[in-house]
């Protein structure tokens, strides 16, 4: 495993103390998990995720992500209604580990309260939170 | 010079039967047939399955090589966590290969299987006098199946209160399987954080417990190997709002004749035969896994259940009530007739002096590896302790790189990654079958790889060096599985 020094948390996207980032700004948005969070887990061997068209609530399990070591629920940072999902994870899991913030993606939604996208951690937030 | 269990040695290749055997060649004869021969009906016909052609003798090598590849805990020390892998005394063997029990086909009529009916319903008396619950079912196949039967009871009983509920409170310590047996019986699972001791606080429970939650999914003692303390505060808050106890009793083994699990607030509680009463496991079954309940929910209790009436033993599937049937036949008889030989070899004294001699095992390596590894949660505990990588995180060596170099020493590794409130967990349960000259050797090779992880972590990196197959590609395997030879 990584140094958190090692780690990288973009500025322009948003996390959850639950290890979920979301790209703020217009609709719909993507969500994914951090760097941190595919750090801890391991090799990502499958990842499960909702059909399109699913309204959820905020702190909603959206999805679980399988790796070597565990299985961890995926939780919805904010409120909102699916609109589309990584069908490349289906057959390439690794893509979480290898670009969590890129090709890793998991599902993109339509946020019910945009405004709680923003009430979300920063990067500096999120890594001071990590520190612990 | 120490000497660990771990050793090189001569260990024979052998390739997959398919790549074995020769065409035409037969290590089986069938008797002569006493019916008439008749073709099947065109719709069964069609290709047989694609089955080497073998002898005997290469099956018998093939399986025994392999086993020399594996480990057992017939051949060593084997501290998975949680899974309780005791000694499996031999005498069960024996008891069980009896030609009464062994060759008693499932569907004998209750008059020609007396012997066995009778074990049945002594087993459950005895396992509700262990446990201190009122009436228990022999029927569920292993424990997660046991949790199954719990929640379909549950079901059944608020249903018959004239009011189903829908969620089901799971505690982060609990064991994984809890969350999804409540699932499968369609309900929500709500989770609970334990509090800063590693156990389940009251207040927690207070805060979620409503009308809409049929009850709680109680590991005791939990994952962390502590006992849950509240417990009773805690039933008394479920109780109070209608709601059902459900206990795992996976960890039976840190508290046999210790804790009477009907007076802590406990309505429903599986066991696993194949843990604490020492019948076989670790290839992926048969296990056993009884539910023993209270008074006022034996109604719903699986059918059929045995009877005995007149000097006579039946099977009787009149419980209106009841969940019904939950496997083909009665159980997995094999292993209640070695849970039976296990109880009344030990006796009630020694069955508790068993589980006195567990806690005072795994808290002995506590207390030994404390300050070597690190301790998340310091403080007695029960059958298991629970350490993590975090002092050997400086070093880049992880929970994955230790287990796997204790292999090198000739131990099975520890249960790893769970519970996952600890990261890097490493769980270990000596179980009190081992003598303190082989815990004691165990502690040393751990204190030796934690050495070798601050000296050289390549060596970890590297292990297992001794094992047949190196470290092997789990990630691949998880990935793109291949299932056939």
């Amino acid at each position: 495993m990584k140094e958190l020094s090692e780690l990288t948390f973009p500025e322009n996207l948003r996390y959850a103390e639950s290890h979920e980032w979301i790209s703020p700004g217009g609709s719909p948005v993507r969500i994914g998990i951090s760097d941190y969070a595919q750090d801890q887990l391991g090799d990502v061997v499958y990842v499960e995720l909702p059909e399109a068209g699913k309204t959820l609530a905020k702190g909603a399990p959206f999805g679980s992500v399988e790796s070597v070591k565990a299985v961890s629920e995926l939780y919805l940072p904010v409120a909102g209604k699916v609109v589309e999902t990584n069908a490349a994870l289906a057959d390439s899991p690794e893509l979480v580990n290898k670009a969590p913030y890129g090709e890793g993606w998991m599902i993109a939604i339509e946020p019910a309260n945009p405004e709680e996208v923003d009430a979300l951690l920063t990067s500096q937030a999120y890594r001071e939170k990590l520190k612990g | 010079m120490k000497e660990f269990p771990g050793a090189g040695g001569l260990i024979l290749n052998e390739p997959l039967l398919w790549e074995q055997g020769r065409r035409g060649r037969s290590g089986y004869s069938l008797p002569r047939p006493d019916v008439a021969r008749a073709e099947p009906p065109a719709e069964l016909a069609g290709e047989g399955p694609d089955f080497p052609d073998l002898s005997e003798a290469e099956v018998v090598r093939h399986y025994i090589r392999l086993s020399q590849w594996n480990f057992s805990v017939d051949a060593g020390f084997y501290p998975l966590g949680s899974c309780t892998m005791k000694y499996n005394p031999k005498t069960n063997e024996r008891q069980a290969s009896r030609p009464g029990f062994a060759g008693a086909h499932p569907l004998l009529p209750a008059a020609l299987c007396q012997g066995a009916l009778e074990l049945m319903a002594a087993l459950e008396c005895l396992l509700a006098e262990i446990t201190g619950m009122d009436a228990v079912t022999l029927q569920p196949a292993a424990g997660a199946q046991g949790e199954l039967a719990g929640m379909l009871i549950f079901h059944a009983y608020h249903r018959q209160q004239g009011r189903p509920r829908s969620k089901i409170i799971v505690p982060d310590t609990a064991h994984g399987t809890n969350p999804a047996s409540a699932a499968l019986c369609g309900y929500t699972a709500v989770p609970v954080a334990s509090n800063e001791r590693g156990v389940i606080s009251p207040e927690a429970v207070a805060s979620v417990m409503d009308a809409e939650t049929a009850g709680i999914m109680v590991t005791n003692p939990n994952t962390l190997g502590l006992f849950e303390e509240n417990i009773r505060a805690v039933a008394e808050i479920v109780h109070g709002r209608g709601g059902l106890v459900y206990g795992d009793g996976a960890n039976m083994n840190a508290v046999l004749g210790q804790v009477h699990m009907g007076e802590i607030g406990v309505d429903v509680l599986h066991l696993n035969l194949h843990k604490t009463f020492s019948t076989p496991h670790g290839g992926g079954g048969p296990g056993a896994g009884p539910v023993c309940v209270r008074r006022r929910l034996e109604p719903f209790l699986p059918v059929p259940r045995v009877r005995y009436a007149d000097g006579v033993y039946t099977f009787s599937d009149d419980y209106p009530l009841s969940i019904g049937k939950l496997q083909a036949f009665w159980g997995n008889m094999g292993n209640l007739v070695r849970a039976y030989s296990y109880i009344l070899s030990l006796g009630a004294a020694n069955l508790k002096r068993a589980s006195q001699l567990a806690v005072l095992a795994a808290n002995y390596i506590k207390e030994r590896l404390k300050g070597v590894y690190h301790l998340p949660y310091d403080r007695p505990c029960m059958h298991e302790c629970v350490f993590s990588d975090k002092l050997q995180q400086a070093h880049r060596v992880s929970t994955l790189d230790i287990a796997k170099r204790l292999m090198d020493y000739g131990y099975h590794p520890p249960t790893i990654y769970f519970p996952l409130v600890v990261p890097g967990a490493i769980m270990i349960e000596p179980t009190e079958t081992e003598s303190k000259e082989t815990i004691d050797r165990f502690i040393e090779a751990m204190q030796a790889i934690a050495a070798e992880a601050e000296q050289s972590p390549d060596t970890l990196h590297q292990a297992p060096t001794r094992c047949r197959r190196r470290r092997l590609d789990e990630t691949a395997a998880a990935r793109k599985p291949r299932l056939t030879g």
